[in-house]
């Protein structure tokens, strides 16, 4: 374990990375939607296998899936798995026939007693020459308790059709209906009302040159039409991004959603490329963000410094010291308007530091007024771990190493100097609001603090208090300081 | 089970018109892909643009064979030298070909796609040598039944051409008078290039998918009286389309406008 948390923390040195890259050895290629079974997170890929994580950051090889063939999914119906995945690797420049086959199992654990997948049964296929290429399935169960599956490729039609959710069979009498044109890896979720269809457009397969893309349509109804944000039909290649290459990882493809909970979701696809992991294809992570009812890609805070500002009232974190005047003071109205532009500096560290108790200080909130006690760099921890999507980080004033930390009683606290202890180590989570949700890896003293996040209990005064999203008090907005 | 998929129907029922959404009904799968499905031949003086303003008539010229492994060398320089070459007489010009005029050139000479293979082609791996073959192809006059063009289907119909291909497509838009400030909007699968009235118009270059509107020419004048439409696209392997339509100020579909190969 020290071993790799030292290969983790030196990766980040080298390479000098953000926290935008899931680590261990997160390679994988069409990743099925990320599954969690008995506290552990699992994916399937294309050939077989798949990847675990202990903690939904840190992943390695280790998932079993037989059949091998393209692109599985997987959902979780009841106290079972099925897993669907494509007998064939589909044939963009050749034959087309294709084969949609779906399995149970009752656990994801490899090393579980129960362990067993059921023989694969076939729920859809395509012939040799038809416009439709049947592979890359994904699964939807909606909240009226149908399932339904989406496959195809970009030669043809995506299909979607409906299975029977006792058996992952086909539901008898159920057609095939085409709902898009020109995708692979599309999938489908639904929110407030609406089915959305997702499906990846551009390259894929040729590494940093994949320009593999997601992006998304919506309808009322399952079977579509599905419209883009201009009205387009997917059908005549609609689509509005839903996430497309960043500066360092390129394609990406195969979307799977995963609820944390109200409020705080994720997005697993593959990057095809990226270039911090030798340009290989690896599993990304990123929030679910929802603007005006369409999804897309959040952020994993990147290493900075920034301030906390709270959505109850939007004032910002701060140390509990004295308020320092600085230069830039009032200097009256009415003077000469040719008088020369000067740049007045913001106040620094070192003009107010010494006045800073030199132990413990508590925090507040209060007006934000660009004050060294009001900056925070926030940096990834690699060797602390993480959870779904993100790594943990320590929250320290610029230039210092003092650290937030959660306190006993369910409060706040700065240390002087991090230490890497839990109680100073945060979560944080961009919300689908788009919003940030921070939390404490740990509170001394409480046996459960995975609950507990960063909490404005009045305008001045944050504490640790139960998430809730529905509640501003639970939620902050980081922003760069420039 | 393969019932399903051999039913040859394309359901359009009335199922499913929810509020708030286009109104089409769901589209039912169709293993057929005979031609009729996809395009007619054209039987009327003209035809009038579809309900979204998309140009469904067209003269197409079977296709020519343009061995590439994959769409990701369809950068600009690329589609502009491969659509420079003069295929046939008049190309780009006033005067359309008509139906079942034949034109003789030599191409790289494809094997017909064995389709009980897999993906034939990895990236990477050197591209086979080809035999220099001449070939009569041959132009037809279709009307679309889709907003798309299916030049795939129609490749794999009447050749034995499907991918690796250049289709060449013209068409004549007829107006009553000067229709100003409209735009050639095109999506087409792969990379193509298209002109009006001679002018280059649209460029669209790379891994390209069938979009509808996802390019779209300068503002331009349709005059009245005849303006002739040329386009041409490339595949490597992949399902070649296109959709065409002029769209205005609004982005709205110019429909006062007809269409015939003449």
């Amino acid at each position: 374990m020290k071993t790799k948390n030292i290969l983790l923390a030196g990766a980040f040195a080298l390479f000098g990375l953000t926290a935008a890259a899931q680590v261990g050895a997160p390679y994988i290629h069409d990743p099925s939607t990320i599954m969690e079974c008995d506290g552990k997170y699992y994916t399937f890929g294309t050939g077989g296998g798949g990847l675990i994580s202990a903690d939904g950051w840190v992943w390695e090889s280790g998932a079993v899936r037989p059949g091998g063939g393209a692109a599985p999914d997987a959902i979780k119906i009841g106290d079972r798995y099925l897993v669907g995945y494509s007998a064939t690797g589909g044939g963009l420049g050749g034959g087309h026939a294709g084969r949609i086959l779906t399995m149970w199992n009752k656990t994801l654990d490899p090393n579980s007693p129960d362990f067993a997948y059921s023989d694969p049964i076939e729920v859809a296929h395509s012939e040799v020459d038809e416009d439709c290429d049947a592979i890359d399935i994904g699964f939807l169960m909606d909240p009226n308790g149908r399932l339904f599956c989406t496959f195809g490729t970009y030669f043809g039609n995506i299909r979607m059709v409906e299975l029977d959710p006792a058996t992952g069979a086909r539901k008898e009498g159920a057609k095939d209906i085409d709902v898009a044109i020109d995708c692979e890896a599309s999938s489908m979720m639904y929110q407030d009302g609406w089915y959305y269809l997702l499906g990846t457009h551009g390259t894929c397969c040729d590494g940093a040159n994949s320009t593999y893309n997601i992006i998304v349509g919506r309808s009322r109804s399952p079977f579509g039409p599905f419209l883009d944000n201009l009205g387009r039909d997917m059908l005549q290649g609609g689509g509005k991004m839903v996430v497309a290459a960043e500066d360092r990882r390129f394609g990406a493809g195969h979307f799977g959603r995963f609820v944390v909970e109200p409020g705080v979701e994720k997005m697993s696809f593959h990057w095809e490329a990226d270039l911090d992991l030798s340009g290989r294809s690896t599993l990304a992570i990123r929030p679910i963000i929802w603007k005006n009812g369409w999804p897309e890609a959040g952020e994993i805070l990147d290493n900075g410094t920034y301030k906390i500002l709270s959505r109850r009232r939007g004032y910002a974190l701060e140390l509990t010291v004295d308020f320092v005047r600085a230069a830039g003071g009032m200097r009256g109205f009415g003077r000469q308007a040719n008088e020369p532009v000067v740049k007045v500096e913001n106040q620094k560290l070192e003009e107010v530091i010494g006045g800073w108790p030199e132990g413990n200080i508590d925090v507040r909130a209060n007006d934000y007024m660009a004050r060294p006690h009001q900056k925070w760099t926030i940096e990834a921890v690699p060797e602390a771990g993480g959870y779904l999507g993100g790594p943990y980080y320590k929250i320290v004033i610029e230039g210092t190493n003092r650290a937030l930390a959660a306190a006993g009683g369910q409060e706040l606290v700065t240390v002087p100097e991090f230490s890497g202890a839990d109680e100073q180590l945060w979560k944080i989570e961009q919300l689908t609001d788009g919003t940030w949700r921070i939390a404490p890896k740990a509170i001394p003293g409480c046996h459960h603090p995975e609950k507990f996040c960063l909490y404005s209990v009045a305008d001045s005064t944050p504490t640790l208090a139960k998430f809730d999203f529905n509640n501003d008090n639970a939620k902050w907005d980081i922003k760069l300081v420039k | 089970m393969k019932t399903i998929f051999k039913t040859i129907t394309v359901a359009m029922g009335l199922a499913l018109l929810m509020p708030g959404i286009s109104g089409r009904a769901q589209v039912y799968a169709d293993s057929s892909t005979q031609l009729d499905k996809y395009l007619v031949p054209v039987t009327t003086p003209t035809a009038a643009p579809d309900a979204q303003g998309f140009l469904g008539r067209w003269m197409l010229l079977e296709p020519i064979s343009k061995p590439n492994r994959s769409n990701t060398v369809f950068v600009d320089s690329y589609i502009r030298e491969a659509f420079a070459v003069q295929y046939f007489k008049g190309q780009l010009g006033d005067v359309l070909p008509k139906d079942g005029d034949k034109i003789k050139v030599t191409v790289e000479y494809q094997p017909p796609v064995n389709l009980q293979g897999g993906r034939p082609m990895g990236f990477g791996m050197e591209a086979p040598k080809y035999e220099q073959k001449k070939v009569t192809l041959k132009w037809h006059a279709f009307d679309s039944k889709m907003p798309n063009v299916k030049l795939f289907r129609f490749a794999t119909n009447l050749t034995e051409d499907r991918y690796g291909v250049i289709f060449w497509a013209c068409t004549v838009v007829n107006c009553e008078e000067d229709i100003p400030n409209v735009r050639l909007a095109v999506g087409s699968n792969s990379a193509s290039m298209w002109w009006v009235n001679g002018e280059e118009a649209v460029i669209l270059s790379g891994d390209r998918r069938r979009v509808m509107d996802d390019a779209a020419s300068q503002r331009l004048t349709l005059k009245k009286g005849r303006n002739v439409i040329w386009g041409a696209v490339i595949n490597g392997p992949g399902m070649s389309d296109f959709c065409c339509r002029f769209i205005d100020e609004a982005g709205k579909p110019v429909k006062n406008i007809t269409l015939s190969t003449k």
